[in-house]
Order: C-alpha cells, then sequence, then structure tokens
C-alpha cells in the first residue's frame, strides 16, 4: 500500500479528543493496541475531566488520549507537541491547544458538523479556533464525522469514536484487520450488534480515509524478536504486587491510585490475594498493618490525600518493625489539588510526614516496567529489615501505557508457609543486631512467642520502657537499618559521560523526558548527562562523588520551587524542589533545581531548554518550541 | 510413684486445660479499685474455660488506661494507637482466620476518635470479641469529657458542666445493618461480667459488649457512686445471659427476646434503668470472612504460575 503518498516517519504524537463520554479514550485505547501490535514503541498519556460528566463542548469536558508511537520499541515518556490530533469538537481542540500541547504545524482533524450547526454560537467558536490553528500554521482537515456516523447507527454519540479510530488506522498505514481483532477485544462484554457495529463503523474510517488523505503517515517498527506488553503503570503495580507475592491490598479509593485496586479485585482471589476496601486511609493502613502483624504480606495504595490520613499508622510500624509497603501514586497538590493530574509533590510528606523520627525507605518507579518490579524488591526489603517502605509512582506511570519486554512468570517465587514453629522462652521481639538493627520477626500461632508490641517506646524485649537510655538505643537500631540497606546499594548509573558541565537528578517518572533531552544536548555537543535516583531514603552512596564530576548539577522535578526571578525571592529565602532540598542538605553540594507544577509531565524539549539556559548556550524563553518528528526516508 | 503421678497430672492439665496462670502477664498497673481489673480476670477465665492455647489469641488495642489490658494477657498483643484498634483487628482476621481475636478499647477510643471504625466493624460483623470499657471518661489524658460523660459532669474540658447529653452507644450499635451481638455488663456485677465474656466468646461474628467500667480516681461517683445506685434491669430469656439469684439484689429483671430486633432497638434506646444483658443477637449474619473469603483460593505454585502468564497474556501485544 505504500506509494509516492506515504510519508515514513521515526515517530509521531497523536491526540484524540472528544466530549467525556463520547468515547474518544475507547477510539485512543483501540488505536494504540494496533500500533502496539505492529509492534510500534508506545507511551500514551490519559486526557481525563475531572468531573465524571463535565457540560458538554466546553474546554472543561475535553477527554481522551495523547499517543506517541515509534519505530523503536522502547518510548520513554509522552514526547513534546502533538503532531496529529482528532478533535470531536473545537472546544476540545481549543483545550489542547491551551495546553500548550499542540505542534503550530500540527494536522488537525474535526468533526465538521459544527460548521453548520443550528446553536450560533458553536458556529462561531468553531470557526474562530479553527482561524486559530491555520494562523498558527496548522492544517485543518475537516470530517463528516457526525454525518458519516449516522448512517450506520442511530445514536452518533455511540459510534464516532469507532469511525474515527478507522480513519487515524488508515492516516498510519495500519492493518484494518488487526483492528477489527482489536475491537472485538476490546468489546469482548458487549453483544454481538454492538461489536458488528463498531467494525462497520471502524471499516468506513478506514475506507473514507483511503480515499481522502493525500498524504498518509507511516512509522513501521523496527523488528524486534522479544515479547512485549502493554500497560499502564497502576496496572503493572497490581500485577507486580501479585507477582511479588502479596496477600492483601487494603485501599480507600482515590484518584489516581483506585485504578490498580480495580485491576487486583478482578484478579487477586485466583491467587490467593485479597482487596479489603476500608472505610478511610487510616483504616485501609490498619487493616494492612494487621495483617502484616499476623504474618501476611500487606500492602495499602493510596494518593497525597490519603497518604497525610496514614501518617499516625506510618509512625506504628516504624515503630513496631512491622513490615508494610505503601504506595504513593501522587497527583496535584496541596490539598484536592488537581486530582487526576501529575506532580511530584509528595517526597518530603513520605520521608518527613510521620512525626517523630520515623526512619523509613521510600522507592520512587522511573518507569512503567519498573512499576511492576518495584513491589518485588520492597517487598524484600520490607520484610528483611522489618521497616516501612513506600513506593512513590504518579498519574503519569498510572494511567499511561508503556510497551515493555513481558515478563517472565517461570522465576516467581515459592510462597513459603508461615513459620509457626515454637519460640524459646529467651526469644526477643525485637532481638537486634547491635551492628545493623535487623532482628527476627515473631508472629502469633508461635507457641512461646506469646508477648505484646506495643507503640510506646520498648527495648529488646518489646515490653515499654521510659528511660532515656533505652529510647536513646531503640532510636538508634531503628535508625541502623537503613544504614545496613544503604550499605547494599549500588551507585547510580549515569545516563551519558562521567562528567561533564552539567548533571540532571531526577526521579520518578521524569526520568524518561530527562534522558531523551540530554541525549539531544549530547548530540549536539553538550557535555551534559542525567542520573535517575531509585532510592530516594536512604539515598545511594557516591552521589557526592558524582556530583563533584560537574561542573553544575540541578535537579529536574515535577514539584514547586521559587523562581529567583519572582518578585521578594531571593537565594536565602527560594524554597527549592523536593529532591534538590534533600540533596542539598545531604551533600552540602549547591544543587540548583528545575522543578515546575504544569500539572503534565515535561515535555523533553522543556527539559532541553533548561539545558540551554543552565549552560547560557540558547534562548532563555522558557516556553516550549516547537518540535516535529523528523521525516526519514522519502 | 508420686513423681509418676506428678507427672501425670501434668500431662493430663496440659491437654485437659489451661490454668488461669497461663493467661497472666505481668502485673497490672491500673489504678486500685479500677475497674479495669474485673474485665482482665474475666478474659482470662473465659480463656481458661475454653481451654484456648494462648499462642492463638490476638488481643489489640488502642490507646488510654483500658487499652493497656493486652499487656497483661499472656496471648499474642498489639497495642496500637488511639482509636484504631479496630482496622488491626480486622487486618489480623483477615490475614489468619484461625486466630481468635479480641479488642478492648476505652470509650473514647472507640466511639469518638473510632467512631469512623467502630460503625464499620459492626458493618463488616468480623468474627471478634470487642470489648468497650466505658468509664464515662478520658481517664489516661487526665478528665476530659467523653462521647458518653453524662449531662452537667464537670471534667477538666467542661468545667461548667457537660452541655451534651451523653451518647447511647449500645442504641447506635443496634442501628447499624450487619449487628450481630450486643451486650451491656458492668464491673461491678463480676458473675454477670463473666456470664457476658462467656457469651460473647461463643459467638460467631463481631460480639460487641459495652461494660460500664468503674474509674475511682476520675470517676468515682458516676454510675450511682460506683453502681450502688445505680438504676438497672437484667434482660431475661434462656438463650441469654444467665442471671445468677443474687445479681437480682441490684436490680429487677424483665423478660426480653433478644432475637427481635425491634425488641432490641427499644430495649437499647432505654437509659434508666439501664438494660443488663444480651439485648440482641442474631447467630445466622454472616460474618465478613464468611461473606468475603469465597473465591479466595491459594492455587499451589505451578497453578499460581500459569495463572500469572494467563493475566500477562491480556496485555500481551
Ligand atoms: C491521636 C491521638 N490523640 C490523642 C491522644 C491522647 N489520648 C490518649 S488516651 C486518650 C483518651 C482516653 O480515654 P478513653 O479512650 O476513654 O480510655 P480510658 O483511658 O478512659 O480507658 C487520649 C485523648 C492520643 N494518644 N492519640
Ligand atoms: S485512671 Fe481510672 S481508668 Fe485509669 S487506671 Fe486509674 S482507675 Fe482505671
Amino acid at each position: 500500500m505504500s506509494g509516492p503518498n506515504l510519508l515514513r516517519l521515526s515517530e509521531h504524537i497523536v491526540e484524540i479528543v472528544s466530549d467525556a463520554g463520547e468515547g474518544a479514550q475507547k477510539a485512543a485505547i483501540s488505536f494504540a493496541q494496533v500500533c502496539a501490535k505492529a509492534g510500534n514503541g508506545l507511551w500514551t498519556v490519559e486526557i481525563i475531566p475531572s468531573e465524571i460528566q463535565p457540560p458538554p463542548h466546553t474546554t472543561g469536558s475535553a477527554s481522551g488520549n495523547r499517543i506517541r508511537l515509534a519505530q523503536r520499541s522502547a518510548v520513554s515518556n509522552a514526547g513534546d507537541l502533538a503532531n496529529v490530533v482528532f478533535a470531536f469538537n473545537e472546544m476540545a481542540l481549543l483545550s489542547r491547544l491551551e495546553a500548550g500541547s499542540i505542534a503550530d504545524d500540527a494536522l488537525i482533524l474535526i468533526d465538521n458538523q459544527w460548521a453548520t450547526h443550528n446553536m450560533e454560537a458553536y458556529q462561531n467558536s468553531y470557526r474562530k479556533v479553527l482561524e486559530m490553528v491555520r494562523s498558527r500554521g496548522g492544517t485543518v482537515m475537516e470530517i463528516p464525522l457526525e454525518a458519516e456516523t449516522l448512517r450506520y447507527v442511530e445514536d452518533p454519540r455511540r459510534g464516532k469514536n469507532m469511525f474515527a479510530v478507522g480513519l487515524l488506522c488508515a492516516l498510519y498505514n495500519k492493518n484494518l484487520e488487526t483492528l477489527k481483532e482489536v475491537i472485538q477485544a476490546v468489546f469482548k462484554k458487549k453483544t454481538r450488534d454492538v461489536v458488528d457495529s463498531a467494525i462497520k463503523l471502524a471499516s468506513a474510517g478506514y475506507q473514507y480515509g483511503l480515499t481522502n488523505f493525500e498524504t498518509r503517515f507511516d512509522v513501521p517498527a523496527l523488528p524486534t524478536d522479544t515479547q512485549k506488553v502493554a500497560m499502564n503503570g497502576n496496572t503493572a503495580l497490581a500485577i507486580g504486587a501479585v507477582a511479588a507475592g502479596f496477600d492483601l491490598c487494603s485501599m480507600y479509593p482515590i484518584t489516581p491510585a483506585t485504578s490498580a485496586s480495580h485491576v487486583l479485585s478482578e484478579i487477586f482471589e485466583d491467587f490467593g490475594g485479597f482487596v479489603h476496601q476500608a472505610e478511610d486511609e487510616i483504616a485501609a493502613i490498619g487493616v494492612a498493618l494487621g495483617a502484616s502483624f499476623a504474618g501476611k504480606t500487606a500492602l495499602t495504595i493510596t494518593s497525597g490525600p490519603g497518604m497525610a490520613l496514614k501518617t499516625e499508622f506510618q509512625g506504628l510500624a516504624v515503630m513496631t518493625e512491622i513490615p508494610l509497603v505503601i504506595v504513593d501514586v501522587q497527583r496535584g497538590g496541596p490539598s484536592t489539588g488537581l486530582p487526576t493530574k501529575i506532580e511530584q509533590g509528595d517526597l518530603l510528606h513520605a520521608l518527613f510526614g510521620a512525626p517523630g523520627d520515623a526512619p523509613k525507605v521510600i522507592m520512587a518507579a522511573s518507569t512503567i516496567e519498573e512499576c511492576y518490579y518495584i513491589l518485588s524488591t520492597a517487598r524484600k526489603i520490607a520484610e528483611e529489615f522489618r521497616m516501612l517502605v513506600i513506593v512513590l509512582s504518579d498519574a503519569n506511570l498510572a494511567t499511561g501505557q508503556q510497551l515493555f519486554d513481558r515478563p517472565g512468570v517461570s522465576k516467581t517465587p515459592h510462597q513459603q508457609p508461615l513459620d509457626l514453629s515454637p519460640v524459646g522462652e529467651d526469644a526477643l521481639y525485637y532481638n537486634w543486631d547491635s551492628v545493623t538493627g535487623l532482628s527476627q520477626r515473631i508472629i502469633p500461632g508461635q507457641p512461646g512467642g506469646m508477648g505484646v508490641i506495643t507503640s510506646l517506646n520498648h527495648d529488646r524485649d518489646g515490653k515499654a520502657c521510659y528511660d532515656s537510655e533505652r529510647n536513646q538505643r531503640a532510636h538508634k537500631m531503628r535508625s541502623r537499618k537503613l544504614a545496613a540497606l544503604q550499605k547494599s546499594l549500588h551507585a547510580p548509573e549515569l545516563h551519558g559521560a562521567e562528567e561533564g558541565d552539567l548533571l540532571l537528578v531526577g526521579w520518578g517518572s521524569t526520568r524518561g523526558a530527562i534522558e531523551e533531552a540530554v541525549d539531544k544536548a549530547r548530540d549536539e555537543g553538550l557535555a551534559v548527562s542525567s542520573v535517575c535516583i531509585q532510592f530516594l531514603s536512604p539515598l545511594p552512596p557516591g552521589l557526592k562523588e558524582i556530583f563533584s564530576r560537574f561542573r553544575k548539577v540541578i535537579t529536574v522535578e515535577l514539584n514547586y520551587s521559587d523562581d529567583l526571578d519572582d518578585p521578594l525571592i531571593t537565594p536565602e529565602n527560594r524554597r527549592y524542589g523536593q529532591l534538590a532540598m534533600i540533596l542539598r542538605a545531604s551533600t552540602l553540594h549547591d544543587i540548583d533545581c528545575y522543578a515546575e507544577v504544569p500539572g503534565r509531565p515535561f515535555m523533553p524539549v522543556e527539559i532541553y531548554g533548561e539545558i540551554q539556559r543552565q549552560l547560557n548556550t540558547g534562548s532563555t524563553a522558557k516556553q516550549p518550541t516547537t518540535a516535529t518528528a523528523n521525516p526519514i526516508g522519502n | 510413684m508420686s513423681n509418676i503421678i506428678e507427672d501425670c497430672l501434668e500431662e493430663t492439665c496440659a491437654i485437659s486445660a489451661h490454668p488461669i496462670s497461663d493467661y497472666e502477664s505481668e502485673l497490672p498497673r491500673w489504678c486500685k479499685g479500677c475497674g479495669d481489673f474485673g474485665v482482665l480476670t474475666s478474659l482470662q477465665r473465659v480463656l481458661g474455660k475454653n481451654n484456648v492455647d494462648p499462642e492463638n489469641v490476638v488481643a489489640v488495642s488502642g490507646i488510654g488506661c483500658s487499652s493497656r489490658l493486652p499487656h497483661y494477657l499472656n496471648t499474642y498483643g498489639f497495642h496500637g494507637i488511639h482509636g484504631r484498634a479496630l482496622p488491626i483487628a480486622t487486618g489480623v482476621r483477615i490475614a489468619r482466620p484461625e486466630l481468635k481475636v479480641i479488642v478492648t478499647m476505652g470509650d473514647g477510643d472507640c466511639f469518638s476518635i473510632g467512631g469512623n471504625h467502630w460503625l464499620h466493624a459492626i458493618r463488616y460483623n468480623i468474627n471478634a470479641v470487642v470489648l468497650v470499657l466505658d468509664n464515662e471518661v478520658y481517664a489516661l489524658t487526665k478528665m476530659q469529657v467523653s462521647p458518653t460523660t453524662p449531662g452537667g459532669w464537670q471534667t477538666n474540658t467542661t468545667p461548667r458542666g457537660n452541655e451534651l447529653r451523653p451518647m447511647n452507644p449500645v442504641s447506635a450499635v443496634v442501628g447499624m445493618t450487619n449487628v450481630s451481638f450486643v451486650a451491656q455488663t458492668a464491673t461491678w456485677l463480676p458473675a454477670h461480667l463473666d456470664e457476658t465474656m462467656e457469651k460473647a466468646w461463643e459467638h460467631k461474628g463481631l460480639s460487641f459488649v459495652r461494660i460500664l467500667q468503674r474509674c475511682p480516681v476520675f470517676m468515682p461517683t458516676a454510675f450511682g457512686d460506683g453502681g450502688a445506685n445505680f438504676p438497672i434491669v437484667f434482660l431475661e430469656n434462656e438463650n441469654g445471659i444467665p442471671i445468677n439469684p443474687v445479681l437480682l439484689k441490684r436490680g429487677p429483671s424483665q423478660p426480653h427476646d433478644h432475637g427481635n430486633i425491634n425488641e432490641a432497638q427499644r430495649v437499647a434506646a432505654t437509659v434508666d434503668p439501664a438494660p443488663m444483658g444480651l439485648i440482641y443477637h442474631n447467630p445466622d449474619i454472616p460474618t465478613y470472612e464468611e461473606a468475603r473469603f469465597g473465591r479466595r483460593s491459594r492455587p499451589d505454585h505451578e497453578t499460581f504460575v500459569r495463572r500469572l502468564d494467563e493475566v500477562m497474556d491480556r496485555y500481551a501485544v
């Protein structure tokens, strides 16, 4: 089918947006599946309104997905500006323009029904938004989406999306048969009629595309012989929890963490697991802690506001040295903040949220693939060190989809039965190793091990005590475990050269965008490297030494920092990004930060701009510049 | 010869019944005359009577004078944080349904800071004995008003007298969906306390027992000078809590159908005289474990791995 009008691309970014409820999400998922099946690397981002039924035909109602597809299978982030947008109405399109997500020269596909709609206001705003797009240099293609859909179904709200996905598959030279298979899978719980009509519409859209696009795109996948899976970070966490051998997930619904428990609710019982939806987040962690006290492996999963409620129980977990894993899928804060959007604002809360000195382990997942594996590590650490482990994810990982190597299940560790063997009379609840602080757990059911664990200060025998000597010792022992863990960590690997002018330090989901920006800068000869820190408590060894090899070190974070150009802000009162604050304190290095709260992932191009600013090599403008994928071939 | 007999005796004791001392741990450190002592003894008796292996019992508590109880019981114990005993207990039950769970809380612990967990624990109906030691005051923090402090009563936070009427926790519980066992007793009625404890132990589901508890330090005159002048009525039913004839000196008895929810709600709403005995009992309410464990099964390793692979298939591209 490749002809002179087929433009080969190494990658492209497509957005599909509609009013909430019109199915752009489904269309996007289907399109992404088709691309994945074709072997394309992917990263998708959900565009979600904060309300379930926002007023239609407004910018607040825009719902859909961004899909970055590439020839290479490893796509590590959502990319820069969108090259193609399929909008079901002009307000959905406008919301994306306002969000600064769309390239000036993008190709815009839009339902033309609004041009002649009986509401004059719609006609006007349609005209205005399209004028705006054209004046920026964009190309508009008006599609009779409603009219065409009406030829096949009575209610076009239930079907436009399938016409759209058919059309996109034609635009990207994808296989119609693959699309049909995907639709069957996506609608597998629906009736035959629904599936048939979806396929009819998709085929019609495909045909329409073949006939009407003068130029079509081709992003051929590079061949790979490894099997891949595509899922979002919450699904990866959920399946990862099963694979890690967890027994219980105790939770209270909160965006953007909830969907992980949806997946677990579906599958967990088949593996002997259990999801408990508690009455609030306090109870959720309490139930998890109770289960863990009783010898099972439990986790609780939440987001910022829920983290706040869990702090007293965190202290209890630390004090009693009961292993526990908390997953915090971060969203925008403070308070209810931006519930559906990304921010990395909970790092300091995770570290210091619980009152008193409560040493704990904090890890952050930086890719969706890592979301799958991280709970196995977290569980091991929690149990071996009898510690609270907080795993940080975020809305970007949670709802985005990524293609990664299919995890092997054959090495899944055997579940060991509980060891309920009798305990000697001299057994101690906290038989701390005086060097490492480590001790062996005793669990209910072990004859001879009876005794109370308490939230009060206690000594090795577990009994409450109040004197200064034993208080000091207990603190030391709990803290020592972090040092013991730190000794087993490796210095983090650098992305780029071992030394240079600038080092970008990131954590969590910004990794992909940071590395892409670094690659671009290095291609242009800049001496830039980056490092992603997975363990935030304890910090890995070697950071100070690594930092000393670079002229400048900055963190790149999706959280708030004051800008030195802002009124009243001076180097003395400036508030830094959260990782920067920790690193400054622990290394005494004068670390700067690029920490912003856009409510969406960083685009690589923005980070690239910051690299230029830091090295004074380019423009100092903070706005993202237009980035278009380089067509190759032809 | 005598040695042999002793050995035999020791052995038979070991298999037949645990002596009370098996459930005794360190010496309780409550104030002299505190009602909490009686609850501890009563619990130890019921464990002994039922010959429960101490290692298979978990006593969970919050924070307060009353929540010190697990320290003095030689079972497994979890002395947690204020108001949160019930979630911990729920976790233990979900994890290890073979363990017996006892929860002890104060009135502030359960009805105030733990109020949300309290009502929902009733709704879950986990299998546990849940005891509230209600002294009508915050004792550990030195005499602040509690939700059950009588109106007009002076405490350190109500120096001009409590402006609010006391809540009726028994009535609240009987109004909750899935309530399966509600009883009320008092620390100054040890025989009744023992019988109540026994009944609560037998029940499959959440046995909620409100124990009116004397605190001679901060509430010496509460409950009509510690029970002496406190109007009560014993609830009479052949399947209810047996009423030792000596108890009748403390108050009269009246027939009560604890299987009838409307009757129970009417009786629970009465505070003067305070009903003593089994207020509501429905052994047929499924426990949380019964309601929710149906599909849960731990597959063998091969099946586990195969199922995990099947889950992965759903996301394969
Ligand atoms: C979160 C929290 N808030 C407050 C306290 C202080 N506190 C400890 S016990 C208690 C109330 C005790 O009263 P109650 O629960 O009735 O038990 P009692 O001491 O009377 O047995 C309070 C407020 C605490 N430990 N934790
Ligand atoms: S203060 Fe009251 S409740 Fe607390 S131990 Fe003393 S008598 Fe008992």
